[in-house]
């Protein structure tokens, strides 16, 4: 690989980081044709992890790093002095073709600044996604970043080749994104998702392919004033009203040549975590926002301290501890330190034998959070769960960075 | 009590040991009394069994857990298994579903270290080319690659699905794996030495994988819960791994440090004026953004645009374009567009004054021998091609746009309505007057002649109507907003 070309990966790739997606999850299986290469699996596969712990899945990089936008978040913002630089869609193709067949990487992610238009800019990304379909017979994963500033028509175009759309909304809240991205507008994004969710619906409905892993989106936290409540509230609407696969939390991370407006500090990592943490509860655990908020402080902030779930039940002990071999399923995934898997297994399990405390660890992996909160055939755990030391015995004890 | 010894060749040895079970299960030999042996020899049995006893009806997950745990390199695996099915096969025909079981949770874990360990061989492994890029031929791979379980031919089909034009070579402790872009053949173990020690693009990969790592969250444990140590020599970006961890937080320092920046380029009016400015401003500029993107749905010669004047008072708007649409590149010139020529021509339509499209720019068809009929486009399909033909509509902005057929219909006003019931003059187009009736085609499809005869003379009468509410003195209407 040539030495310039090799500088260009390594700008456009610093510049695509910020960008905290990587999965290469939820399109259709495929394999590769006679003489092309290329599958995909339900659940995607991470190839590498950098020293930041993140799953390197997909070549996630810009077209180009140039950009006419000026939101002050952004590396790539137009008046930030960071170098630049501009791949032509062959060295795309190129490159995701040879990383690919090396098994570096599951597919691209391609994203790009907005150069001389929207339009433009969104055509080229096109052209790199159908030259690899058509021309190069590749079957791999490709995620697109919509453009929401571009002709409607080239979304309809977009998710023909694309596995998977996505518009970031950035901000969690519309007064936020005007006051750091200028030439942003709210309304162009929700109409962009919305035209996303009708396609997407409709070619599944008729089994054809658009976007089959669906649209995600980012919100950045800790740029802005919002409060936890805030973003998961924005994110419960997303989900509800475009059909999002996943929103994706990016802590505001310092970045080089940062823009005044922006905070000094950066806001703890914890607070991305909690987050993430919280969403799953939305999605997967049947809880509501305002449920998760109320788990929180007066300032709509999650406890950085303790997981949202282990925060909910400490404000809802009147309803522990409960019984694993009678509860509720509903109930049972309300227990902290229990996943949904392990709920699952429980309510298996339980049609056959009556679960001892041993087998409920065999059956979750560690019960040490959960024990408060549950009753089994040999363990009641009387009244602890009233105790008024129980958040400080239960929270995880700070834990020391070490470098290694 | 005489243990029976059951021996069984070393690695994944999923056939001898079903063979084994089976003979166990037919003469009744419970758990406690076999001895498995995985070993080198190929004799199956240490004592005589019957070579083929009946296959054993299990139940599903059984059968799932067998195969995922065979290849498991824990020498008691075996044993295990057998305890498990001897039960299941005694009265605990359920007993997967008890995964609190101390067996069943030892043997479920031993099915997840293989899983895992069959995920990490398609996540790390790493080919590297063989031979020069001037070589003629299929490109040649190879890797190397160090499992920790015998999982070489449970791994190996993921390898042949996804590079299957390339020809390539796995080589591991436990055994080798070819691909001929036609079948995989296995061989002998093999060593590191076997495949080539660099490749022309790892170094930009390293140099990639050190670009996308945020040193603002270094966290190197994280990395290794997922990315254990012991892949990383066979890893060519790993060796990035300790600069970049050392020189982490001495880079986020810089970053907190440093000033606010001063744009150092002035604000680009012209370019940022110019990118607003992207809306397709004639009929000519939008139908050449139509032909350059190809075709939404498969199969099409070429995009089929609108025919007409850009201020026609006029807009008819058909289905799709037809098989000879689609070779000449224009608009109703089948059969369909003579009928319409005949039947405008009658109600004194001149078809140079009017503006005639498609809800859908491409022919969608399937082939019957060397015919390509014509296939009905999709309600989605219909709504991919949507925006273009408003935007004609808001370039033209007729006095009337008609629309012919249910497709058009369903394009103008988002709704699927019965033409019987709507045809005439409508108000369901939003922002333009509308007309409805049928597509020409129906006409043509009509298989009696008195039927197609009325049918014809309505068409007629439909135009002469359209005719009367396009006249110059009805208003056009305002663009969209």
């Amino acid at each position: 690989m040539d030495e310039t070309l090799g500088r260009k990966l390594r700008v456009l790739a610093d510049a695509a980081k910020y960008d905290a997606s990587c999965a290469s999850s939820g399109a259709p299986k495929r394999s590769a044709g006679r003489d092309g290469i290329g599958s995909t699996s339900a659940i995607g596969i991470c190839h590498s992890y950098t020293p930041d712990g993140r799953c390197v899945s997909l070549l996630k990089i810009l077209l180009t790093n140039y950009c006419l936008f000026d939101c002050a978040y952004c590396v790539n913002r137009r008046s930030s002095n960071v170098e630049r630089a501009r791949f032509t869609a062959k060295e795309v193709v190129d490159l995701t073709i040879a990383f690919y067949k090396r098994n570096y990487i599951e597919g691209l992610f391609l994203s790009s600044g907005i150069i001389r238009s929207p339009d433009y800019t969104m055509e080229q990304l096109i052209l790199v996604a159908k030259t690899l379909r058509q021309e190069r017979g590749y079957r791999g994963y490709i995620h697109l970043k919509t453009i929401p500033e571009a002709s409607p028509w080239l979304i309809e175009q977009a998710g023909l080749w694309a596995d998977r759309l996505s518009v970031n909304l950035e901000l969690p809240t519309d007064a936020a994104l005007t006051a750091y991205a200028p030439e942003k507008k709210a309304p162009a994004i929700r109409a962009a998702m919305g035209q996303m969710r009708e396609r997407i619906a409709e070619a599944k409905a008729e089994r054809r392919s658009f976007s089959p892993a669906g649209q995600s989106t980012q919100l950045i936290v800790g740029a802005d004033a919002s409060s936890d409540a805030d973003v998961l509230r924005t994110s419960a609407n997303l989900y509800s009203t475009y059909a999002l696969r996943r929103v994706y939390y990016s802590a505001f991370s310092p970045i080089p040549d940062a823009a005044a407006k922006l905070p000094t500090r950066a806001p703890p990592l914890q607070r991305e975590n909690r987050l993430y943490q919280a969403d799953w509860l939305l999605r997967h655990y049947g809880f509501g926002v305002e449920e998760i908020a109320s788990a929180g402080d007066p300032n709509g902030m999650l406890d950085l301290e303790i997981d949202p779930k282990l925060a909910w039940a400490l404000k809802n002990r009147h309803r522990f501890p409960l019984d694993v071999n009678r509860a509720d399923r509903e109930m049972l995934l309300r227990i902290p330190g229990v996943g949904a898997r392990a709920v699952d297994r429980i309510v298996a399990a339980r049609r056959h034998t009556r679960l001892r405390l041993d087998d409920v660890k065999r059956l979750t992996g560690s019960v040490k959070r959960a024990l408060p909160f549950l009753i089994t055939a040999d363990h009641h755990p009387g009244a602890t769960v009233d105790e008024a030391r129980l958040r400080e015995r239960l929270k995880p004890r700070a834990e020391q960075m070490s470098l290694f | 009590m005489a243990l029976r010894q059951v021996r069984l060749v070393a690695g994944a040895d999923l056939d001898g040991f079903r063979r084994a079970v089976r003979a166990l299960v037919a003469a009744g030999v419970p758990p406690e009394e076999v001895d498995w042996i995985a070993a080198d020899e190929t004799s199956l049995f240490g004592d005589a069994l019957p070579p083929d006893a009946p296959p054993l009806s299990l139940p599903r997950p059984v059968g799932e857990l067998i195969r995922a745990a065979v290849p498991h390199r824990d020498p008691e695996r075996y044993g295990l298994l057998y305890g498990v099915i001897w039960r299941v096969l005694h009265g605990e025909r359920d007993l997967l579903e008890v995964a609190s079981d101390p067996a069943v949770h030892r043997l479920e874990i031993m099915r997840k270290s293989v899983k895992r360990d069959i995920h990490k061989m398609h996540a790390y492994l790493r080919f590297r080319g063989v031979g020069g890029v001037q070589d003629p031929g299929p490109e040649r791979y190879a890797a190397w690659f160090e499992p920790d379980h015998f999982i070489l031919e449970a791994a190996v089909p993921f390898f042949a699905e996804r590079f299957r034009a390339m020809i390539w070579t796995i080589v591991t402790p436990i055994g080798s794996a070819h691909w001929d872009r036609e079948r995989v053949s296995f061989g002998p173990p093999g060593t590191r030495a076997d495949v080539p020690v660099a490749d022309a693009f790892e170094e930009g990969w390293t140099g990639y994988y050190a670009a996308t790592f945020n040193p603002a969250r270094a966290n190197p444990k994280l990395m290794q819960q997922h990315m254990a140590k012991k892949y990383w020599r066979n890893m060519p970006e790993a060796a990035a791994i300790p600069a970049l961890i050392r020189s982490a937080s001495s880079r986020v320092d810089a970053m907190l440090e440093g000033e606010p920046t001063v744009p150092l380029k002035r604000k680009p009016e012209g370019a940022l004026a110019a990118m607003l400015d992207q809306a397709p401003a004639s009929l000519a500029e939008l139908n050449a953004i139509i032909r350059a993107a190809g075709p939404l749905v498969p199969g099409a010669t070429q995009a089929v645009v609108g025919e007409g004047p850009e201020r026609a008072g006029i807009v008819f708007v058909g289905e799709q374009p037809g098989d000879e649409e689609d070779l000449t590149g224009r608009p109703f010139v089948g059969p369909a567009g003579r009928l319409l020529d005949r039947a405008m021509a009658e109600a004194g339509i001149d078809r140079k004054d009017v503006y005639l499209t498609n809800a859908v720019k491409h022919f969608k068809f399937e082939q019957r021998g060397k015919r390509r009929i014509h296939a009905k486009p999709t309600a989605g399909e219909v709504s991919h091609y949507r925006w273009w033909l408003m935007r004609e509509l808001e370039l033209i902005e007729p006095r009337l746009v008609v629309a012919l057929g249910g497709t058009a219909v369903l394009a103008l006003t988002g709704k699927s309505v019965p033409i019987t019931r709507a045809r005439g003059p409508t108000e369901l187009l939003e922002h333009f007057a509308g007309y409805i009736t049928v597509h020409p085609s129906y006409l043509l499809r009509l298989p009696d002649e008195d039927a197609k005869r009325s049918a014809y003379a309505a068409f007629v009468g439909d135009l002469q109507r359209v005719r009367a509410l396009g006249e110059a003195s009805a208003p056009r209407r305002t663009r969209a907003a």
